[in-house]
Order: C-alpha cells, then sequence, then structure tokens
C-alpha cells in the first residue's frame, strides 16, 4: 500500500498546510484505496472473517474488482485451501442488503425506521449518551456485547471509559461449558482454535461435534487426514451427521444422555483396567475416589437412559482403549445443551485422561504463539463497582463473563442497572435464548448501539447502528494465534468499502476521541500501531504485509517433546475428584440425571451447523445463500408418514409455550431419531432490511424460550425445547 | 494424447460444497446455476445407514450423447485432454444437449448457450487444477491425466475400489469415485 | 429405504427437466401432420390426380408451406440463442437427428413448391410469368412429374421419422428410447393428415379414400403404440418405469382418455362406421383425430422429460 499513500498524499498534498496536518488527513481516510483501478490480477493477502476461525487468505482482483478469494498456501490454519464461506467471502462485499451509512432511529425501538446520519452525528450521539449514562449510574452500567477480533479495539475503548461489563456469546453461548468441565479437571482450556491433535488420533469420539457441516476448516482438515490414515471413528449423536456416515461405530443415543454414555463408558475403561495406568498414576489425582463413584454406572445402567446397547457400549469402550493414547474424545465446541454441559464436559475430560490423551500425540497438544508485544497503552481505570454478570459469585466457576447475566442486570436492575449496550458483530437475537427476554431488555436501556455489516435483527432494535466494512475492507488487530505452530496474521484492505462503512478500528478511536478518551489512541493510524507491536517483538512489517503471514519456528507441543506436564488445578495434578468443586456444593464426580421429556406427541428441537453458512451472518451473501438459502425440518421418515407430511412439504413449528416459527420445509429423513427434529441455525430472518433472507426457513432462536442455567458457570442450555409441527401453504 | 479425468475420495468428501463455492467464483457462474453440486445417496433404515456423499459435474464422457446430438458441432470434444466443451457462439440454445445427459449436468446460461463444467480447461492450460479440486479442504479430489499410469489418478484406480455414475448408459464417464 | 438429495437447482432442468414446454409438441405436430400430407400429396401426384382437380397438387403443398413455416417459427420461439440459429445451416452433423431435421426442412421447402407448379390454377396464371414456364416445362416430361411425387413421399417420409428419431436417439430419457417412436411419429403424423384432408378436401373420391386411409393409419398407430409399450415393459426397469407414466402414472388420463380413447379408438369407430354408410361423415371423427395427434405429442414430450434414470429429491 506504500505506493498508494503516495499517490494519496500527492493528491491531497494541494489542500494541506502543514506536514502534520497533512498526517492527520491521510491517517483518517487512509482506509480508501486511490480511485483508479489497476488492470490485471492482483493477489492481496489477509484472514478471512466469515467466521472466527481467521483464516490465512488471498484475494484476488481482476482490473481492480474482487475476483475470488483462495487460501493462503503459509497459513497453518487453512493450509492453502479455505472452507466454503471463505471461498465465498467475494459476496461478503457484493452483499446488496449490506448497512451502508450510520443510522439512528427515528421512531421506536424495532420499527427499523431510520435516519442516515454522518459518522460525527452518530458518534457524537453515542457518546453524549456514554457520558449521561456515566454520570448518572457511572461508567460500569454500559456493556459492551463483542464476538471476533474486530471487538478488540472497541473493548479497549470501553476499558477505557472504565466498564467491566464485557461479554461474548461464545462462553455463555457456546463453548463455555467445555473449556469449565477442563479447567476443573486438567487446569487449562480447550481454547480456539481447539487443541484437538485429531490428524494424528487413531481413534476419533465425537460425541454430537458434527465436523463437517460444522466447518471449522483446520477441525475438518483434520478429520480428512484421521479418515485418510483409517482412524477408528465413534459417532455418538440422535442423528445420523456426515460424520456419522465416516464412523466405524454409529451410536444412535437418545437426545440428552451422553453423561450417562460417558460414565459408563468410564466404568468400563477403569473396571477392566483399560486406562492408561502409568499417567493417572503419575499425573492424577482422587482417582481411587472417582473409581469408586462411577463404579454404578455400569453399562446396563446406562442403557435404559441412553438406548445403546450394553455390548455396544462395551466394545467402543476397549476399542478406545485399545488405540490410546492417541485416542481423543472430542469435547465439541457449541455444548450449551441441558444445563449439565460443564460436568458433562468435564466428564469428557476424564474420559480422555484416563485414556492419557491429554498432552500426548493424537489427543490434545499445548499450543503456542509468537511473542509480539501489546501495546504500551496507559493503564485503564479501576471500575467502582465489579462485574455485573455474576452477583455474590453465583456461578463460581464462571471465568469469562456471562452475556446473560449482563441481561438479567439490565432486566432487573440488579445487582446494579446497565444502561447502555455497545454490541459488535453479534446478532443477539439470534445467539442468546429466549428472545423476548433480550427485546424485554433493550426496552431498559438508555441507549443501543450496534456495529454490524448487515441490518441484522438485533441492528432493527438499535437506537445507533454503525455500518462496518466487511474485512476485505479494512485492516484488524493482528492475529497472533495459538495453534499448532506459532505465527502472526495481519488483516489488510484489499478494495474499498462501496459506501460509508468505516473499519472497527476507526469507530473504536473516533468514539474513544468523543469520550475525551485519545490518551489511549496514541497511535495515528492503525499501521503505526502494527509497526510498534511488530518492532517491538522484533517483526517487519513490510514482511507481514507482502506475505499476510510470519511464521515462527515449530516448537514442543507434547509432553514427550519436552512441554512441561504441569495442571494448574489446586492439587497440581489431573482432578479426578475436584475438591473444588465438591467444596463450592457440587458433585466432585459428574453424576447423571435423566433430562425432562416434553409434552407427549412433541419432539426435541435439535439445531445445528451448514458448512456454507456462519452464525446468522451470511443470508444475504448471495454467493453463499445461492448455497442454501432455506433450512429444513429434519423429521424422522416414520414420523413424517405417520403426520402426514412429505418432504418438500412446509410446516410451521410451535414450541411448549405456544411460539409458531415462519414457514419451513420438511426433510422427511431416515437420518434422525423418531424422537427429535432437527434444524441448521441462522434461518428465519424477520429483520425487513434483509431483503433476501426475510422469512426464508425458521429460527431455531425464536423457538428456544426455554433454557436451563448451569449451575457451575451460568451457561444456557439451549436443546430443551419441544415443538410440534402443522402443515403451512408454501 | 492425454485424457483429463477426476478421482474423488467418497470417504473423505463431507459433501461441504466449497467445490460449487470455488467453481462458482472462479468461472462467474451466475446466481441460480451450478456447474457442480453435491449429492448424498443414504441407503438403509435408522440408526444403520450408509451415506455417500459425491461432488458431482459434468463427468466428460468418453462416449459423450452431448456431442452427438449437437446440431452445429457447437457442444465438442476439445483437442487437448479429452475434455467436452461448448463453443459459445455456434450454440443455438435448442437444448437438446440438456435432454441427451443422462447427469442432468447442462444448464442454459442466462445468456441464451449450453454451459456445463469445463475442468477449468483455463487453468489446466495453465498448469493448474481446476478450481474445484485446489479448493477442497478434504483433499478428496485429485485431476490428472488417465493415460499417464503414473499420475495420482491412475494410480488411485489402480490401487482402490471405485464407481462411476449411470455407468448403464453407456457414457464412460471420466469421473471416478473411489468408495 | 433410498434417499438421494442433491443441492443443484437448474433451471429448466431441476426439479425434473423441463427444457421443452408446447413449443416443441406443437412443431412436432405440424411436423407429422405437413410429413402426412406431404406423402398423401406426393401420392395423389403419382396417380396424376392434378388432372381431375388442382386441390392435392396446388392447395395441399401451399397450405403445407404455411402450416410449416408457423412451425418452424415455433421451433425457433424455443430457441435459447435465437440470433445464432443460422449456425445450423453451417454444417451437416450425421450424428446428429436435429441436423438431420435443419437439412429436411431445408429440403422440403422446394418440394412442396415443385408440387405447386405441376398444375397452376387458372386464376393464378400469369402472376409470377416464371412459375408458368417451369409449369410448362414440367409438364413436358412426365418423369418429372413422377420424380415430384416420389420426392414429396420421400421427404415426407423423412419428415415424419426424424422428429421420432431424434427423440428416440435421447437415452437419457427412458420413455423416448424406443426405437418404435419414428413409427409412432410417422403413423400418427399419417393420421392426422388423411383426417385433415378428408376435412377440407372437396372431391367425394379423395374424402372417401382418406377417410378409409385414416382408418387403415388409425389401427396401425393402435399397433404401433402396444409394440411402443410393450417394447418398453419388457426392457430395464427404468423404461418400465417410464412406460407407467403413460400407462398408470400421471400421465395416464392424458393417454388413455385423450390419445387411445378420444383421439383413435372412437374416431375409428365412428369413421369405420361412416365409410361403411352406416352413418353419415361428420366432421367428428377428424377433428378428435387432429386434436388426439396434437395431444398425443404433448404427452410424450411432456412425459419423456418427466422421465429418467436417477430418482432425486431436492434439498440437502
Amino acid at each position: 500500500m506504500n505506493s498508494l499513500s503516495r499517490r494519496r498524499f500527492l493528491k491531497l498534498s494541494a489542500g494541506t498546510i502543514s506536514l502534520a496536518a497533512a498526517g492527520y488527513a491521510l491517517s483518517a481516510r487512509e482506509l480508501k484505496a486511490p480511485a483508479e483501478k489497476k488492470r490485471g490480477i492482483q493477489k492481496i493477502p489477509t484472514y478471512c472473517d466469515i467466521c472466527f476461525w481467521k483464516c490465512g487468505a488471498i484475494a484476488y482482483l481482476k482490473d481492480g474488482e474482487l475476483w475470488k478469494v483462495e487460501g493462503n498456501p503459509d497459513d497453518p490454519l487453512s493450509r492453502g485451501r479455505l472452507c466454503p464461506r471463505g471461498t465465498g467471502g467475494v459476496g461478503a462485499h457484493t452483499d446488496p442488503d449490506r448497512l451502508r451509512a450510520p443510522l439512528i432511529r427515528k421512531q421506536q425501538r424495532g420499527e427499523e425506521i431510520w435516519q442516515e446520519v454522518t459518522w460525527d452525528e452518530a458518534l457524537s450521539y453515542i457518546a453524549e449518551k456514554m457520558q449521561t449514562i456515566k454520570a448518572a449510574y457511572g461508567p460500569e452500567a454500559v456493556a459492551l456485547f463483542s464476538h471476533g477480533i474486530g471487538g478488540n479495539f472497541l473493548k479497549h475503548t470501553i476499558k477505557a471509559f472504565g466498564s467491566p461489563n464485557i461479554t461474548a456469546p461464545s462462553f455463555a453461548q457456546c463453548r463455555g461449558p467445555r473449556d469449565v468441565g477442563f479447567r476443573l479437571t486438567f487446569g487449562e482450556d480447550v481454547s480456539s482454535p481447539e487443541r484437538t491433535d485429531i490428524k494424528n488420533a487413531k481413534c476419533l469420539v465425537l460425541i454430537g461435534s458434527h465436523l463437517g457441516e460444522n466447518m471449522h476448516n483446520s477441525q475438518v482438515q483434520e478429520f480428512a487426514d484421521a479418515i485418510e490414515s483409517r482412524a477408528s471413528i465413534i459417532v455418538v449423536d440422535p442423528r445420523y451427521s456426515v460424520a456419522a456416515s465416516k464412523a466405524k461405530y454409529y451410536l444412535p443415543i437418545k437426545a440428552g444422555t451422553d453423561l450417562a454414555l460417558i460414565l459408563a463408558w468410564m466404568n468400563v475403561i477403569v473396571k477392566e483396567g483399560l486406562y492408561d495406568k502409568e499417567y493417572v498414576t503419575k499425573y492424577g489425582f482422587g482417582f481411587d475416589q472417582f473409581a469408586s463413584l462411577i463404579s454404578r454406572n455400569t453399562p446396563e445402567w446406562a442403557y435404559p437412559q441412553t438406548g445403546i446397547e450394553p455390548e455396544v457400549i462395551r466394545e467402543t469402550a476397549r476399542e478406545m482403549a485399545r488405540y490410546k493414547p492417541a485416542t481423543l474424545v472430542h469435547p465439541g465446541r457449541h455444548v450449551t445443551w441441558y444445563g449439565d454441559d460443564a460436568q458433562r464436559s468435564r466428564a469428557i475430560a476424564l474420559l480422555n485422561a484416563l485414556l492419557g490423551s491429554w498432552g500426548r500425540r493424537g489427543g490434545f497438544y499445548y499450543p503456542v504463539s509468537m511473542d509480539v508485544p501489546p501495546y504500551p497503552y496507559p493503564e485503564y481505570p479501576k471500575p467502582a463497582k465489579p462485574k455485573v454478570d455474576n452477583p455474590n459469585n453465583k456461578y463460581p466457576f464462571a471465568h469469562e463473563t456471562i452475556t446473560t447475566g449482563i441481561r438479567d442486570a439490565t432486566l432487573t436492575g440488579s445487582p446494579y442497572p446497565v444502561k447502555g449496550w455497545l454490541v459488535y458483530a453479534t446478532n443477539l437475537l439470534h445467539a442468546l435464548p429466549n428472545e423476548q427476554e433480550t427485546i424485554k431488555a433493550i426496552q431498559n436501556l438508555d441507549l443501543l448501539v450496534v456495529v454490524d455489516v448487515i441490518p441484522s435483527e438485533i441492528a432493527g432494535w438499535a437506537d445507533v447502528v454503525l455500518p462496518e466494512s466487511v474485512y476485505l475492507e479494512r485492516h484488524d488487530d493482528l492475529n497472533v494465534e495459538w495453534f499448532r505452530e506459532p505465527f502472526i496474521a495481519l488483516r489488510q484492505p484489499v478494495i474499498d468499502s462501496p459506501h460509508d462503512q468505516k473499519p472497527n478500528w476507526w469507530i473504536a478511536k473516533e468514539l474513544a476521541n468523543k469520550l475525551g478518551l485519545s490518551k489511549f489512541f496514541p497511535w495515528e493510524s492503525i499501521e503505526d500501531y502494527f509497526r510498534q507491536r511488530l518492532s517491538a517483538g522484533g517483526y517487519s512489517y513490510e514482511a507481514l504485509k507482502k506475505k499476510g503471514i510470519i511464521r515462527g519456528k515449530q516448537q514442543p507441543i507434547y509432553f514427550d517433546e519436552g512441554v512441561p506436564a504441569e495442571f494448574p488445578t489446586p492439587s497440581g495434578k489431573i482432578e479426578f475428584y475436584s475438591l473444588q468443586l465438591q467444596k463450592a456444593g457440587f458433585d466432585a464426580v459428574p453424576k447423571f440425571n435423566a433430562p425432562d421429556s416434553g409434552p407427549p406427541g412433541s419432539f426435541r428441537l435439535l439445531y445445528g451447523r451448514a458448512p456454507v453458512h456462519s452464525f446468522s451472518r451470511t443470508h444475504t451473501n448471495r454467493i453463499l445463500s445461492d448455497m442454501m438459502d432455506e433450512n429444513e425440518v429434519w423429521v424422522n421418515s416414520d414420523i413424517a408418514e405417520r403426520l402426514g407430511l412429505a418432504s418438500g412439504q412446509y410446516v410451521t413449528l410451535r414450541n411448549q409455550d405456544g411460539v409458531v416459527s415462519t414457514k419451513i420445509k420438511v426433510k422427511a429423513t431416515e437420518r434422525i431419531r423418531p424422537d427429535c427434529v432437527y434444524m441448521v441455525h441462522g434461518f428465519g430472518h424477520t429483520a425487513k432490511g434483509l431483503k433476501h433472507a426475510y422469512r426464508k426457513g425458521a429460527s431455531d432462536a425464536q423457538l428456544i424460550t426455554r433454557y436451563i442455567t448451569d449451575p457451575l458457570m451460568g451457561g444456557t442450555g439451549m436443546n430443551v425445547n419441544f415443538v410440534t409441527l402443522e402443515p403451512a401453504e408454501a | 494424447m492425454a485424457q483429463f479425468g477426476m478421482v474423488i475420495d467418497t470417504a473423505k468428501c463431507v459433501g461441504c460444497m466449497d467445490c460449487v463455492v470455488a467453481c462458482k467464483t472462479e468461472n462467474g457462474v451466475p446466481e441460480g446455476f451450478n456447474r457442480d453440486w453435491i449429492t448424498q445417496d443414504v441407503a438403509g433404515k435408522y440408526p444403520t445407514l450408509h451415506m455417500e456423499i459425491r461432488s458431482e459435474r459434468c463427468n466428460q464422457c468418453e462416449n459423450p450423447p452431448c456431442v452427438y446430438c449437437c446440431p452445429t458441432g457447437a457442444s465438442h470434444v476439445h483437442d487437448f485432454g479429452g475434455v467436452v466443451l461448448v463453443e459459445h457462439g455456434m450454440c443455438i440454445g435448442c437444448k437438446a444437449c440438456l435432454a441427451s445427459c443422462p447427469y442432468d449436468a447442462r444448464f442454459i446460461h442466462p445468456d441464451g448457450y449450453a454451459d456445463k463444467c469445463t475442468f477449468c480447461i483455463h487453468r489446466v492450460e495453465k498448469g493448474l487444477d481446476p478450481a474445484c479440486v485446489s479448493v477442497c479442504p478434504t483433499h478428496c479430489m485429485t485431476f490428472g491425466d488417465l493415460e499417464d499410469p503414473n499420475s495420482t489418478v491412475s494410480r488411485l484406480l489402480t490401487s482402490r475400489k471405485y464407481h462411476t455414475l449411470i455407468p448403464e448408459t453407456g457414457t464412460k464417464p471420466h469421473v471416478y469415485y473411489l468408495v | 429405504m433410498h434417499e438421494l438429495t442433491t443441492t443443484r437447482h437448474n433451471e429448466l432442468v431441476d426439479p425434473l427437466l423441463h427444457i421443452w414446454g408446447w413449443e416443441i409438441p406443437v412443431y412436432l405436430f405440424i411436423g407429422g401432420l405437413v410429413a402426412g400430407i406431404m406423402i398423401i400429396s406426393g401420392y395423389f401426384t403419382l396417380k396424376h390426380q392434378f388432372k381431375k382437380n388442382v386441390f392435392s397438387s396446388f392447395y395441399l403443398p401451399h397450405i403445407s408451406l404455411i402450416l410449416l413455416s408457423l412451425g418452424m417459427f415455433s421451433l425457433f420461439l424455443d430457441l435459447e440463442h435465437k440470433l445464432y440459429v443460422w449456425r445450423l445451416y453451417t454444417t451437416f452433423k450425421v450424428a446428429s437427428p436435429m441436423s438431420w431435421g435443419a437439412w429436411i426442412l431445408v429440403l422440403v421447402y422446394p418440394a412442396l413448391w415443385l408440387n405447386t407448379l405441376i398444375r397452376i390454377p387458372d386464376r393464378f396464371k400469369g402472376i409470377i410469368p416464371i412459375f408458368d414456364r417451369l409449369s410448362t416445362r414440367i409438364n413436358e416430361h412426365p418423369f418429372l412429374i413422377k420424380n415430384i411425387g416420389v420426392l414429396n413421399m420421400l421427404l415426407g417420409t423423412l419428415l415424419g421419422m426424424y422428429t421420432g428419431v431424434l427423440l428416440s436417439s435421447i437415452g437419457a430419457r427412458p420413455l423416448w428410447n424406443s426405437a418404435m417412436l419414428w413409427m409412432l411419429f410417422l403413423v400418427s403424423g399419417l393420421s392426422s393428415a388423411a383426417a385433415f384432408v378428408h376435412l377440407i378436401a372437396k372431391d367425394k373420391y379423395e374424402r372417401q379414400l382418406l377417410a378409409k386411409a385414416d382408418n387403415a393409419f388409425l389401427t396401425l398407430e393402435i399397433f404401433v403404440i402396444g409394440g411402443f409399450i410393450s417394447g418398453l415393459l419388457t426392457s430395464t426397469s427404468v423404461h418400465i418405469e417410464a412406460a407407467r407414466l403413460l400407462l398408470d402414472g400421471p400421465f395416464a388420463a392424458a393417454f388413455w382418455v385423450f390419445v387411445i380413447a378420444l383421439g383413435i379408438v372412437i374416431p375409428l369407430f365412428l369413421q369405420l362406421l361412416a365409410v361403411n354408410e352406416k352413418v353419415r361423415h361428420t366432421p367428428i371423427p377428424p377433428l378428435l383425430v387432429l386434436s388426439g395427434g396434437l395431444i398425443l405429442r404433448f404427452v410424450i414430450v411432456y412425459a419423456g422429460q418427466y422421465s429418467h434414470y436417477t430418482h432425486q429429491v431436492f434439498g440437502r
């Protein structure tokens, strides 16, 4: 981009007075590339943002127009190949339904009637309201809901403002329980990207995990490696997923009973002495109490709970043990299912511990990263109040902020009022359970700001909507990833934003300026920020710009490569028995409680992913919506026949609380149990601005009115809603 | 003389549609149209099921009915690699080729001519793989010269079990599915 | 239980092939009709019927020229790349029945025109002097007249056959993939032509002959359809399924009621009675035959596109 800056400088120099002024003008408009389009093919590296995996990508321009996006061959995450969403990234740039200019609502919240304003007007409005809230309630009354690396600078602004209430749905609505379960056992999170050594696993156990439909690039690529190397794959799922079709053993488990199965597996492995004795003796704490507590969880006990025959339970347990320690019982990712999810995840951690896979090849490795110092900012002000999400430490093991906790505080005003929400890149109405609670909470706000790329449902409820540039048009924070091997990745603009969209770093900086917090943004342009951090770490920004990635030296990632076998738990060991759980009044070793069944004649609503879509945010991307423009409700063939439904027919779903969905197509299939139905998350949009996706398919989130909160960490179990099907007009 | 072919490992294919998206962006396939697609073939009764997932496209047949039926010669076999192509300026849009393809691999482009997968011949001529093969995250797709016994595609066909689609139609496809 | 789903969603192809709409059956009907008329008028030419009246030698070919042009226009409407239609005439592809058809159609025009020259009615004499001169020339050489008759019968037969060959060469659509299809289209065309000519001819001999001929063609048609269906029923499973589309499937009503009953059996019965002078000749049998012929084409074209080798449910 250097030559471009020079050209811009020459253009502007006529109107500028001093070098300093020119520098300021440059930085404020740095985002815009020159108007003339370069002929021929240009390749510019960046990293993808369709999901949060951040695969290294190379964008191709043909005569100045965005042509296609491919994987960056230097990138360890993508290994040069993007997933279908990344490959369709051009569609995010060309999306006709994109937000174009800052908006302030004209009438009632939620009516989606807007006044287009300038950035200055919008940001001044926001800053004024934030200051008013601060004066009346303290800066802690402003909360930030953020998802993805694009939120880093906004988090910085909010911390500078003085609020500790920063959260992401990824904890309480996604992987939180898994990380808590693993922390309680091994002292560490599973992290993201998952530290799962799938490609070296000789036996891979997937419990509800639907790799292949769930399209985390590196995970799916390694899954394919495992298939190629003839790994023994065991899949446990009420639905015959794509992963199930690759499995040596498919266990058609009754939904909500996975914990019973895991306990029975551990029972067999312990009873038959199939566990890694050396590993357990060396690293384990409380094994004997654990063994005694699970001694009653026999396969015969598990059979009526799960529907899996005792012999199958034994055979699969032995199969896992056969390949230990290269047996990976995958902890999954989105595990907020039944409200006992942290304990279930702990059971998965324990099973892995028995097999000795933690810290071993084919199990879990220790991720590594490059050493890039953070920017030397001034110290943040110390908030006068603690975080609002978890009063009295009700959820003692929540080590991240609970989104629904902030929502509760906003609803009730207790422990203290929350009066402002800033929402970045997360459609809370599709992410949080029971959308009515979210809408009610919003009514209590004095300020709701949404920063998004499309007019999502949450943007529809905002007071101010700020349109962000899509990732192909902007810089973002450096990605200093924790992975199998260390690297740094750069996101840089490949093409101009088509309208008045701005990148998050600019929004955060300008807002900070308006709040009188400019000392927290001492750098002029984001490229200054990059240069400072990279040179402090001994890296070249120019090299990073050219290649998009700087890779580091391979480092030890397994115990036998030299990683110290240390477990930051209270005992310093792998806790088969958890005293801290016992002290907090919870089961020290997981216990199974059968889930509630739904009203007679209803089906449990299960949801999942499609490989061509991301959350609820890709449905107006014309390339990706061309792949799949509506979801379907999977119904067992026999049930469909009994109900008089055929594939292709439209139905509405009514849940146990009487909420009725938009129309959705039926998929009558053998691939699902008769007692549940399944749909892909993210459809059924009701935001009027999402013209291309409006009312296509149905929204699972809308039907999730009931949820069970995990007592350990506040996660919201959402697979606890039941629906009936009614025929609808097409 | 080269004869290009594709060998796809259905054991590794997860049906993610990356091949479909890559084809779309590489070739500018118009919205609403597919040069390639994913098929899921499920047999059995829950829970004893089997599923084969396939990435399908024009099979670039040895015995292509779509070439024989074309009244103008627009549909022809390219002189390099045995790829079946359509010369847009010779096509009258009669759709006989759409009817004659048992795989329903062709469609009429909004501009009026018959269109389909070209094995990304514009990439192959530069030494690259077709876009779908290059992008596949599970590496389940291979492309190469079937007449070269040392090519990956040839070696895969001698070492693994495979099938083609609807072989009874006598088209002799050049896309092979490993099981 | 077998489930086959696809993500493909191409216009005209999915969920089932629907590339050819009314334009094609209309052309097929007109083509078959003209083919039959050419055979009939060619036959009359060989029999020197022009010496008695100019109906079959002058008016029928002119009517054919108009009908065929309408038919070809219908065909033209079906093309998706119309500006390139001339490409049909820059080459001849021996393996493509459509290429054969393109050239046969081109040859049909002069053949029809030559037939009109055999005897120009008095009221049209002198309008185009060169036609009059050619007409005189032709009449000087009886072998020319004979060959014009043969040429019309030959080209008429080819015209009546090639559309059947075209569809039957499309192996991907099992319903069409029958060696009987050319015969079916030819016989149906002949019967439609006989009905048409019977309807509009003024000469009593001609009308009577054509009614009898039509009865013969209708009878033959029943056997040809029987052969067509039984050929499918004794072939592979996809061919059996294709036949079932007509016999007891979604096209059964159209097939049994409109094609067989109203299009063949009932008019045959009525017309047998008429030629045996049991009832008066009415326009009803020929009209039924003509509509039956048209509907037969619709059924074959639509049901053929429905028949296929793979069975898919569309979606993920």
